[in-house]
C-alpha cells in the first residue's frame, strides 16, 4: 500500500480516462499492460505491468490502490515502502521469530522475504481469496512449503481457532486492509486482544495501517487499549509495531538493525535508515473512541 | 359500499407499522452480519447464509400472515405480531456472545456454521415481520376492485421501509452507536407501534 503512488496512479488515470472516453483507443492502454485477470469470490483480481513493475490490483486501472508489486528486472527488492516498515517491525523488536503468522497475503512479498531471512522460521499465511493465493503462486513467485502454509480462511475465524488450539506465535503480522475496503471484524478491541493472545511471552505484532484519515485517531485509540505502548513507523503508510513485553531501547533498535544490514540490502531495506522510524510518542487524539466489535465503523471513519 | 375495517387514522397506522416492518427486518439483517463477524467472519458465505436465512423466514412468515388473517383481522392482532417480532428479536442480543462462539466451535465448516447461526437468531423474529404483510393487507382491503391497488401500496411501502433501514443503518446508525443499541431502540420503536395500534383500534377501528 502506498499512498503517494496511488494518488500517482489516480492523477495520471483520470484525465486519460477522460481521453480514452472520448477516443475509440484508450490512450492507456500502452502505459498499463494487463497480463492477467482472475475471477475471485469477492472481487477481480488484476495483475498489470507499468514502467518495470509487476502488480497486483483489485479495480480496474488500478484506481483505488495496489496490493503488491515487484520489480521484474530484480523480483527480490521491495518495490513498496510499506513492506520495508514491516520488515523493520518485525526484526528489529525482539529476538528472531520462530513461529510466524501473517493475515493477508497479498502477491506473498512478506511472507517470502521473511523465509529467505529467517529460514528456519514456521510462516503460516491466512488469506481469505483463493483467488489471490493462486496469482500470488502464478505471478509473484510465492511459493508454498513445508515450511510456508497458506490457509484459506477469514482471518478473525483463524485467529480464534488458533487462540482455543494454544497456538503461540513469536511475530504476528497483520496485513489485511486495502485503501477501498477494511474489513471491520479485523480492527476491533476484541480481535487485538484475541491476536494477543496468540503471542508468545516476548512476541512481536506488526500491523499495516492508515496514515490519514478520522480512523487514525480511532484506530490509534484502539491498538492502545489493548497494547500499553507501541512504535508508530510512518511515511505514506503507517505501521504500528506492539510488543507485550515491552518495546527496546534504541540502542537495541540500531544494534539488530546492524545485523540486519546485510540480509536486508538485497531487499532494497536500508536498515540503519529504518530505525529513525519507530517513534514511541503517541500523536493521535487519545481520547478517541475505541473500535470494538459493538462499534466498528472503520469504513466510514476512513474518508 | 366500501366494507373497510379502518378508519382513516387506522389505515395510517397500518401504512406506518408496514412502512417500520420493512425497516426492522432489514436493519436487523445488516446488523446480523456485524453479529456474526467475529465468530464466523464476514466471508461470502457468511452473508450469503444471513440472507437465505431472512428470505426463507419471510416466505414462511407470508404464509402464516395471510393464514392468521382469515379469522377476525383487526388492529390489535398486527399489534401483536409486531410486539411478537420485536420482542423474540431480543435474545439476539445474549445469543451473539458466547452461544455463537460455541456454535462455531462446534460446527467449523464456514457455510454451515453461519447458516446455523443466522437461524439461530434470526428465523423467529423473521417469521413474525414476514406475518406483518400480508396482515396488513387484509385490514387495507374494502373490495375486491381495490385489493391489487392496496397490495401494490402496501409492497411499496413496506419495501421501501426496507431500502430505508439499509441506508440509514449502513451509513450512519453504525457510525453514531453500538449494535445492541441500535438493536435495543429497534425493539423499542416496535413495541410503541405496537402500543399505537392498540390505541387506534380503541378509536372505532376493528
Amino acid at each position: 500500500m502506498n499512498w503517494n503512488k496511488t494518488l500517482r496512479c489516480l492523477l495520471f488515470t483520470l484525465p486519460l480516462l477522460m481521453i480514452g472516453a472520448a477516443l475509440p483507443t484508450p490512450a492507456h492502454a500502452q502505459a498499463m499492460n494487463t497480463i492477467h485477470i482472475e475471477k475471485s469470490l469477492y472481487r477481480e483480481v488484476l495483475v498489470y505491468e507499468q514502467d518495470g513493475e509487476r502488480c497486483m490490483c483489485f479495480t480496474r486501472e488500478c484506481r483505488i490502490g495496489r496490493q503488491s508489486c515487484i520489480i521484474l528486472k530484480d523480483p527480490h527488492r521491495f518495490a513498496l515502502n510499506y513492506a520495508r516498515m514491516m520488515m523493520a517491525g518485525a526484526l528489529f523488536t525482539g529476538a528472531p521469530p520462530k513461529r510466524i503468522l501473517i493475515v493477508g497475503l497479498g502477491g506473498g512479498t512478506l511472507p517470502m522475504a521473511l523465509a529467505e531471512v529467517l529460514p528456519d522460521a514456521q510462516i503460516d499465511v491466512v488469506e481469505i481469496d483463493p483467488a489471490v493465493a493462486r496469482v500470488a503462486k502464478k505471478y509473484f513467485g510465492f511459493k508454498e512449503g513445508p515450511k510456508m502454509t497458506v490457509h484459506e480462511v477469514d482471518g478473525r475465524v483463524y485467529v480464534k481457532r488458533a487462540g482455543r488450539e494454544g497456538k503461540k506465535y513469536d511475530l504476528v503480522m497483520l496485513d489485511a486492509f486495502d485503501h477501498e475496503y477494511i474489513p471491520e471484524h479485523l480492527l476491533t478491541k476484541e480481535f487485538l486482544t484475541e491476536v494477543k493472545s496468540l503471542l508468545a511471552p516476548e512476541g512481536v505484532l506488526v500491523a499495516n495501517t492508515f496514515s490519514s484519515s478520522r480512523l487514525y485517531d480511532a484506530e490509534s485509540a484502539t491498538y492502545a487499549s489493548v497494547y500499553d505502548k507501541i512504535f508508530n513507523l510512518k511515511r505514506e503508510n503507517r505501521v504500528i509495531v506492539a510488543r507485550p513485553a515491552g518495546l527496546p531501547d534504541d540502542a537495541t533498535l540500531r544494534q539488530k538493525a546492524l545485523e540486519y544490514a546485510v540480509p536486508l540490502r538485497s531487499f532494497g531495506v536500508d536498515s540503519e535508515s529504518l530505525v529513525s522510524l519507530f517513534s514511541r510518542t503517541p500523536d493521535w487524539d487519545v481520547k478517541a473512541r475505541v473500535l470494538t466489535d459493538q462499534y466498528s465503523p472503520a469504513n466510514l471513519l476512513n474518508r | 359500499m366500501s366494507q373497510s375495517l379502518l378508519t382513516r387514522a387506522g389505515m395510517v397506522t397500518v401504512y406506518t407499522i408496514a412502512f417500520w416492518s420493512g425497516f426492522f427486518v432489514m436493519g436487523i439483517e445488516l446488523l446480523g452480519g456485524r453479529l456474526l463477524a467475529p465468530n464466523f467472519g464476514s466471508s461470502i458465505y457468511v452473508w450469503g447464509a444471513l440472507i437465505a436465512v431472512f428470505m426463507f423466514a419471510l416466505s414462511l412468515g407470508y404464509l402464516a400472515g395471510g393464514w392468521f388473517s382469515q379469522r377476525n383481522p383487526g388492529l390489535l392482532k398486527l399489534g401483536l405480531l409486531l410486539a411478537l417480532a420485536a420482542l423474540t428479536a431480543l435474545p439476539v442480543i445474549p445469543l451473539s456472545g458466547l452461544p455463537l462462539e460455541n456454535l462455531a466451535i462446534a460446527i467449523p465448516d464456514p457455510r454451515f456454521g453461519s447458516l446455523c447461526a443466522a437461524l439461530l437468531l434470526f428465523l423467529v423474529p423473521t417469521f413474525f415481520s414476514g406475518m406483518v404483510s400480508p396482515y396488513c393487507v387484509r385490514l387495507l382491503v374494502e373490495s375486491e376492485q381495490t385489493s391489487g391497488r392496496r397490495a401494490g401500496q402496501l409492497y411499496f411501502v413496506s419495501t421501501f421501509g426496507s431500502a430505508a433501514g439499509t441506508i440509514l443503518t449502513s451509513f450512519f446508525f453504525v457510525l453514531w452507536f453500538e449494535l445492541n443499541v441500535i438493536i435495543l431502540a429497534m425493539i423499542g420503536l416496535s413495541l410503541l407501534l405496537a402500543i399505537l395500534a392498540a390505541i387506534t383500534r380503541a378509536q372505532g377501528n376493528r
